[in-house]
């Protein structure tokens, strides 16, 4: 193997080596686990318990496949992304300004982060109902539970990694004539990116569990415009196992890209933590 | 801004200008209120006299940074006043840069960006600062390195480009606090020789804290001695071997290993004070001292 290519390919973030062939091993051994026990009526001559109930994987990859010709299928898929990216982006609008300021004003820090951590542990979707209530149309209170999701992991990463900064950096950038605009942009805005990153990474896999949650609990709208959430929701009361099962697979991928996109986008960002 | 102007670019030119006198008189530091304070300092006395280099050493634990940190401004004495060329000192000022213990440079930033942060921080991106820069970065051995991040750096390498970083903003008074701690012996020694380079070439009031007499011996105009908390000045040592300073002279002159005795028996003096409130660091120097004295 070309050692150099595979070290490119390792620092881009793909699995090399040794750790794909395990990868790959594994997640055949996974499937084909998945598949006996699946069919295990039909090879094993018994059903197991549990497992025996699942829709086989080749089954739910030919509905993958009878799905991805289907334009509601893409018509879900694609309004649950929107729900998420207008949650995450709301949230990311959001908190880290606010972070930023409850990290840089005691003041504000003292009056924010009281209410910040009651209203913090509630959980996304004992706020459905709520939101429901509270916003005028349906797309609206769904955004909005989306947002909690990532919003408060964003602001306590934000205000936590500005909080973190070394006292010598602000000591030896007074000392070096900064003004405090200065220091803010130059010392407090890039030293907070890593934790930014990780709080967008974590933010946005929350936001993929909390609008599915939503679209199935709020009923997502109408038909085949309910997203994702809906999708397997209604699957289930068509009494389809392949599609429900394949509503949770696309889910999964989705959240992997959105999360392997941010985690990307964050490393790019901060290249004095990986150039080494 | 004549402030700013530069006594390293202009060095040729203005070879008079030496840097500020830092005068330290009756200072006081105490920590918490009344009787349940800690007296850090008491009644420290000295002056940091133009272009020399005062090299501070004490025993460990002794209050050297909150020394620094009174110096630099960040913060007030409790008592008794520090000037600065006869004027009182109000707060950290451009004027008197420090170079702190553990590399401070800013991870974010490439080596060249963290040079220029000073000159950059007051408006000042000019090419008379990127020359400057430039001619640091040559003076440092670090040209090849400029676009590196600091952790791409070796530890040694790091301490010369915050020197650098520290020198390119032309201070009137230079605070280094260990800054050469925890390197090896080589690197170490090599740092040193950097440093008496840059110091011999651009010369200002220098004020370079250590706990190592070779250092202080091998570097200082004078030696101040500090006892344990609360600190006072026990002695000062004046320093005049002939510059530049050669390792291996300074090992056979008598003169300097004069003043390494009489330094040495001083410390050891003050590391006994403390040894006996039960100082675990003390005892190590005791440890250590006694093996030199035994070799000596």
């Amino acid at each position: 193997m070309n050692w150099g290519g595979a070290t490119a390919l390792k620092a881009a973030g793909f699995v090399v080596g040794e750790d794909l062939w395990r990868a790959i091993v594994a997640i055949l051994a996974f499937l084909i686990f998945w598949e006996a026990g699946s069919r295990s009526a039909s090879w094993l001559g018994f059903a197991l318990p549990w497992i025996s109930q699942i829709p086989p994987p080749i089954a739910v990859l030919q509905e993958l496949f009878t799905l991805f010709q289907d334009a509601s299928f893409w018509q879900s898929a694609f309004l649950s992304t929107l729900r998420v990216f207008e949650g995450f982006f709301a949230a990311m609008l959001i908190g880290i300004p606010l972070g930023l300021a409850m990290a840089v004003s005691r003041t504000f820090y003292g009056i924010t982060f009281p209410v910040f951590e009651v209203l913090r542990p509630i959980p996304p979707l004992a706020w459905v109902p709520a939101s429901i209530i509270f916003w005028p149309t349906q797309e609206l209170s769904i955004a909005f539970v989306t947002f909690l999701g990532a919003f408060f992991t964003i602001v306590i990463n934000v205000v936590g990694g500005a909080q973190a900064i070394d006292v010598r950096y602000f000591q030896a950038a007074r000392s070096m004539g900064s003004s405090t605009w200065d220091i803010f942009r130059r010392i407090i805005l890039p030293a907070t990116l890593p934790s930014m990153a990780v709080g967008a990474t974590v933010g946005v896999g929350i936001t993929w569990a909390v609008v599915v949650a939503a679209e199935m609990i709020s009923g997502g709208g109408s038909g085949a415009g309910g997203g994702l959430g809906f999708f397997i929701w209604n699957s289930y009361v068509g009494g389809s196992y392949t599609q429900i099962v394949a509503g949770m697979i696309s889910i999964g991928v989705a959240g992997y890209i959105s999360s392997a996109a941010l985690r990307k986008l964050g490393t790019w960002m901060t290249p004095w933590l990986t150039e080494g | 801004m004549q402030q700013m102007t530069s006594v390293l670019s202009t060095n040729a030119k203005d070879a008079a200008w030496l840097g500020s006198e830092i005068s330290v008189q009756n200072v006081c530091k105490s920590y918490g209120v009344e009787h349940f304070g800690k007296q850090v300092i008491r009644n420290c006395s000295f002056t940091l006299e133009r272009g020399k280099l005062t090299v501070m050493i004490g025993p460990s634990g002794c209050g050297k940074s909150t020394l620094i940190r009174l110096l630099a401004g960040f913060e007030r004495p409790s008592s008794g006043t520090i000037t600065v060329d006869g004027k009182p000192m109000t707060g950290p000022g451009v004027d008197r840069l420090v170079v702190f213990q553990e590399t401070a440079l800013f991870p974010w930033m490439s080596t060249y960006d963290n040079i220029m942060y000073g000159p950059r921080a007051r408006g000042q991106d000019t090419p008379e600062a990127r020359d400057l820069a430039e001619m640091l970065l040559q003076k440092v051995g670090l040209a090849a390195f400029r676009k590196k991040y600091p952790s791409q750096l070796s530890g040694g390498m790091q301490r010369r480009a915050e020197l650098a970083r520290a020198m390119i903003n032309e201070p009137n008074v230079m605070i280094l606090d260990e800054p050469f701690r925890g390197l090896d012996a080589m690197t170490k020694r090599l740092m040193q020789e950097y440093y008496a380079n840059l110091y011999s070439e651009f010369q200002r009031t220098t004020f370079f804290v250590t706990t190592d007499i070779d250092e202080a011996i091998y570097l200082a105009d004078r030696i101040l001695i500090m006892t344990n908390i609360p600190t006072e000045v026990r002695a000062s040592i004046d320093v005049n071997l002939p510059r530049p300073r050669h390792v291996e002279n300074i090992t056979e002159s008598d003169e300097a290993n004069a003043i390494k005795m009489q330094a040495l028996g001083l410390l050891h003096e003050e590391a006994m004070k403390s040894f006996v409130r039960g100082s675990k660091a003390a005892a190590d120097f005791i440890e250590a001292y006694s093996k030199r004295v035994n070799q000596g």
